[in-house]
């Protein structure tokens, strides 16, 4: 699973909401986008913004063979479902390949599915980097720096905080459970397998709800929100650099909707 | 409490909730028979956090969780399915005070409203909504995102209807009844 790793690049050294900015820009600009010239450009900085970080590549490749598999089923699906729906999108038709009834091969669709694979190409990497940069404690305290309301920071971060604890207690139910004879794999039915979930998540239901009100006293005891604002004990403040990649983040996205959008539609059309 | 924020419990909640989302969204899947789809069993956890601490808290937890999940999957966050789940998380908590679950009269009657509403918000949600947002983010084929979408709201009204009532039932029984208590004479 990808986890933050200590690192001494400039993009560690960014705040966690100049990265999270950054990426929001970023995958605005890559949902909205069908231009392949904007795409191919994305694709690029991605590269270099991996060179930059100095993520190690081995440390994250088993992300990408996932999404590579994850990439492939889905170009099918979409060859599968709809055969022709680059021919509606960019309006000629070219055949290629004479196929099987509906299923001929058009350049138009081959285009259209490497458009999507570009697509789903530049939507991974901003994430990874987030993810592999960012402290999560320091996460929270900028978010509250850039306007999120200081008690949906806290909570973001008590998350990030008690993920591990409930994976391991989740993990030791579930083994107590099954050692009494629950089957959770296919050998059962469906319905079983139902049961035997709620028989899992009963215990680990009752343990978070105690665990909720156990600390929500001691924050209430300690006068949690009853002031206007906090401080963060890994906040830092804005430096130079953030405003810079804040900045270049929001110009690109114009600047990418600009380019795409332009002539009043989101797809490049190479076959006019 | 303090009025303009969260009340303190409700963000709690929000935080331990997101957790638990988040743990059974990315570590446990239960194979439902169907080629490539899981039991989800977050959904369960969804209904029952959104059931006890209301739409915002719903709300919050579905974002937080399913943004955590894509982030960590490392393929990009999926806007269109946790707009989705956000706006699942909070139809499924409007009508919290009619479940009464904290108090614990979680009986039959609230136990079929729950799930009407529950059903209704699974067809909004991932027939209407993540479908539509599809198409407009991603200009996937309409059939395509649509059968998608189609086996999610089932898989996850199936896995309320029978782990989210449970859950509700269980948890309803052991709190005191509001009003149990009568003066001896």
């Amino acid at each position: 699973m990808l986890a933050y790793a200590e690192g001494k690049s400039f993009v560690h050294a960014l705040s966690g909401a100049t990265k999270f900015l950054f990426f929001l820009f970023w995958s605005v600009l890559a949902m909205m986008t069908y231009d392949t010239r904007v795409m191919l450009v994305m694709a690029a900085v991605s590269i270099l913004l991996f060179a930059v970080s100095r993520t190690r590549f081995e440390d994250v490749s088993f992300i990408f063979r996932l999404l590579l598999l994850f990439m492939a089923l889905n170009l099918l699906a979409i060859y599968l479902f709809a055969p022709e729906q680059g021919v509606a999108i960019y309006g000629t038709r070219h055949v290629i390949l004479q196929g099987i009834g509906r299923y001929t091969v058009t350049a138009e669709q081959l285009f259209y599915e490497a458009n999507v694979f570009l697509k789903y190409c530049i939507m991974a990497p901003a994430a990874i980097i987030l993810m592999v940069t960012t402290h999560p404690s320091e996460f929270a305290s900028s978010l509250n720096r850039i306007g999120v309301n200081y008690s949906v920071a806290y909570a973001i971060s008590l998350t990030l905080r008690y993920i591990p604890d409930v994976q391991r207690e989740f993990q030791d139910i579930s083994r107590s459970q099954q050692a009494r004879g629950i089957e959770l794999s296919r050998k059962a039915s469906l319905m079983k397998r139902l049961k035997g979930a709620s028989a899992i998540l009963m215990p680990l239901v009752f343990s978070s709800l105690e665990r909720i009100d156990v600390i929500s006293h001691a924050m209430e005891l300690r006068g949690f929100g009853k002031k206007k604002r906090r401080t963060w004990y890994s906040g830092r403040p804005f430096k130079v650099l953030d405003l810079i990649v804040m900045l270049v983040g929001a110009l690109l996205l114009v600047l990418g909707l600009w380019i795409t959008f332009r002539d009043g539609n989101r797809f490049f059309n190479p076959f006019v | 409490m303090n009025k303009k924020g969260l009340n303190i419990r409700t963000m709690v909640a929000i935080g331990i909730g997101a957790a638990i989302f988040f743990v059974l969204m990315r570590f446990v899947s239960i194979p439902s028979g169907v080629p490539n789809t899981n039991l989800n069993l977050a959904a369960a956890i969804l209904s029952l956090f959104a059931g006890i601490f209301g739409p915002v808290a719903g709300m919050l937890i579905a974002f937080i969780g399913h943004t955590l999940t894509d982030l960590t999957w490392g393929s990009g966050v999926w806007w269109s399915w946790v707009l989705a789940n956000t706006a699942f998380g909070f139809m499924l908590g409007i009508f919290r005070k009619k479940y009464r679950i904290e108090e614990g009269g979680f009986g039959m009657k609230e136990a079929v409203l729950f799930n009407v509403v529950q059903i209704i918000a699974n067809l909004i949600a991932w027939v209407g909504i993540a479908p539509s947002l599809d198409i407009l983010f991603f200009q996937e084929p309409a059939n395509k995102v649509y059968l998608q979408g189609l086996t999610a709201a089932g898989l996850n009204a199936a896995v309320i209807l029978v782990v989210g009532t449970l859950l509700a039932f269980g948890y309803s029984k052991t709190r005191t009844k509001a009003g149990s208590l009568k003066e001896e004479r």
